[in-house]
């Protein structure tokens, strides 16, 4: 579920942006902290952790340097944590959808409204943003945003509907119990009777459906009917159901899926939806942006972590100049220098 | 070795030698197989690899285990012939096999 989080619409104004939390962007927070650049990190999933932790949360990694055994879940938790004493902001649930370039600096711009203006992007847009799958239900375009939505922002949104939820995983589970008090009613439809999401929400919603608060269907969608994008039911298959469920509002579930997303309008001349980059610094063609992890490509590029990471810390020398124009780095180590340990708060 | 067919909804086919120990998701994305997105590289934590699996295939290829069935959830328009090709390993006793790609993955 995404958080109910206050909009905060006051811009924000950093150093740097980095679009995509996944764990190269983690990464680059720790390595542009060392040399005293601020960071905002921007995802549109919920949580830290990009693939790692939407895809293979449990699964455990065996390439990372030092490590020979780590979860993607521990990864993306491990690297939170190393980031942390440079005191990041972390804006979850936003899509960067647009990039525009000021005099010195640039403007990004969330689907949710937010702006961020930063003097270096670090584009970290892995194998792109996460997005809802949009079930291919004949006509769906015409009802999203009025009837239909993949993502629900505010509950009040909902009250006195009548909302058709459809799913099993944990997404549909929850809200159909946290939508149940303020819905005139709720309809959850899946495919089977069996629910693979936390045994905890299925149990609760299962009370919910004997004490006839929740109407639990078993089939699948087929059609949508309405008008003007207004739904008045929805079309199922289903062997001991009605063949169609009277409702207002559809929340369809199908978890998530990578697409490229906005990255593909900033204008870059990309390569097999990759953005190609010096392996020097890691710039793109345009000054003061930068592509790290899997969204970039170069010869000899592996898609791999540790390849990120590698590029993250080369890429923070490269941005380091957008910053501070007049310094200069001095090479230091974080075991022995005293003035990296204070940054990290370790003396 | 086994001959793999893919059908897409147009009813285009393409028809590919799989490797014993391959997956059909793998053979499938490996020759440019429109419609296989595979999102998570076949670790059966995406369902963007949802194939239908010809009927008469249906006996040889058998049942998803669990964690497929709950993977299948994600997809679309499942039916009883609805697999994630990347659990479908290869092997001699699929040469023939042939498989419909759903109109899309999500
Ligand atoms: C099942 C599986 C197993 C793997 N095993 C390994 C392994 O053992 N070792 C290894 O090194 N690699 C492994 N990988 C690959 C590894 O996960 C990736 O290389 C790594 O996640 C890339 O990190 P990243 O930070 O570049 O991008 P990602 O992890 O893809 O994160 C990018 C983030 O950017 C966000 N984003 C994109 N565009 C926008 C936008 N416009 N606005 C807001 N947010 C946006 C996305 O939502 C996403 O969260 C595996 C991958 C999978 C799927
Ligand atoms: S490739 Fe992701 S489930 Fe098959």
């Amino acid at each position: 579920m995404v958080a109910e989080g206050v909009e905060t619409f006051d811009p924000i104004v950093t150093d740097a942006v980095i679009v995509g939390a996944g764990p190269v962007g983690l990464f680059a927070v720790f390595e542009l902290g060392l040399l005293d650049i601020k960071c905002c990190v921007v995802d549109i999933l919920d949580k830290p952790g990009g693939q790692c932790a939407e895809l293979y949360p449990e699964k455990p990694i065996y390439d990372i340097p030092g490590m020979p055994e780590i979860t993607g879940h521990d990864l993306a938790d491990q690297l939170v944590k190393q980031g942390a004493p440079f005191e990041p902001l972390m804006i979850f649930g936003h899509m960067v959808s647009n990039l525009e370039r000021l005099e010195n600096s640039f403007k990004l711009t969330t689907d949710r409204g937010q702006v961020i203006n930063a003097k270096v992007v670090v584009i970290a847009a892995g194998g792109g943003s996460f997005q809802p799958k949009r079930p291919p239900i004949p006509g769906l375009e015409d009802y999203e945003d009025i009837s239909v939505f993949f993502a629900v922002r505010r509950i009040e949104d909902f009250r006195d509907r009548n909302i058709l939820i459809v799913g099993g995983g944990d997404s549909a589970l929850d809200w159909s119990i946290a939508l149940q008090p303020v819905a005139k009613k709720i309809t959850l439809l899946h495919r089977r009777p069996d629910f693979r999401g936390a045994p905890d929400s299925v149990k609760k919603m299962r009370a919910l459906v004997d004490a006839g608060k929740i109407d639990l269907v078993v089939g699948q969608v087929t059609g949508l009917n309405g008008e003007d994008g207004r739904l008045s039911g929805a079309s199922i298959r289903s062997d001991d159901g009605p063949p169609e469920i009277l409702c207002d509002t559809m929340l369809p579930f199908f978890g998530l899926t990578m697409k490229l997303g906005p990255v593909a309008d900033w204008g870059f001349d990309l390569e097999n939806n990759r953005i190609p980059v010096n392996n020097e610094t890691f710039a793109t063609s345009e000054p003061g942006i930068f592509a790290i992890g899997d969204i970039n490509t170069y010869p000899g590029k592996l898609k791999l972590i540790l390849c990120g990471f590698h590029e993250a810390a080369l890429m923070s020398h490269g941005a380091h100049h957008y910053v501070y124009p007049e310094r200069t780095i001095k090479f230091q180590y974080s075991t022995t220098s005293k003035d990296l340990k204070t940054k990290l708060g370790v003396i | 070795m086994a001959k793999i067919t893919y059908v897409q909804t147009d009813g285009s086919k393409q028809t590919i030698d799989a490797e014993n120990d391959s997956t059909v998701m793998e053979t499938a994305v490996k020759n440019q197989v429109a419609g296989i997105d595979a999102d998570c590289g076949g670790a059966c934590a995406c369902a963007t690899c949802h194939v239908y699996v010809a009927d008469e295939w249906i006996k040889i290829t058998g049942a998803p285990s669990e964690m497929e069935e709950d993977m299948l959830d994600f997809a679309y328009d499942i039916r009883d012939s609805s697999r994630l090709s990347c659990q479908l390993k290869v092997s001699d006793e699929l040469d023939g096999l042939v498989v419909h790609i759903p109109e899309q993955q999500g």
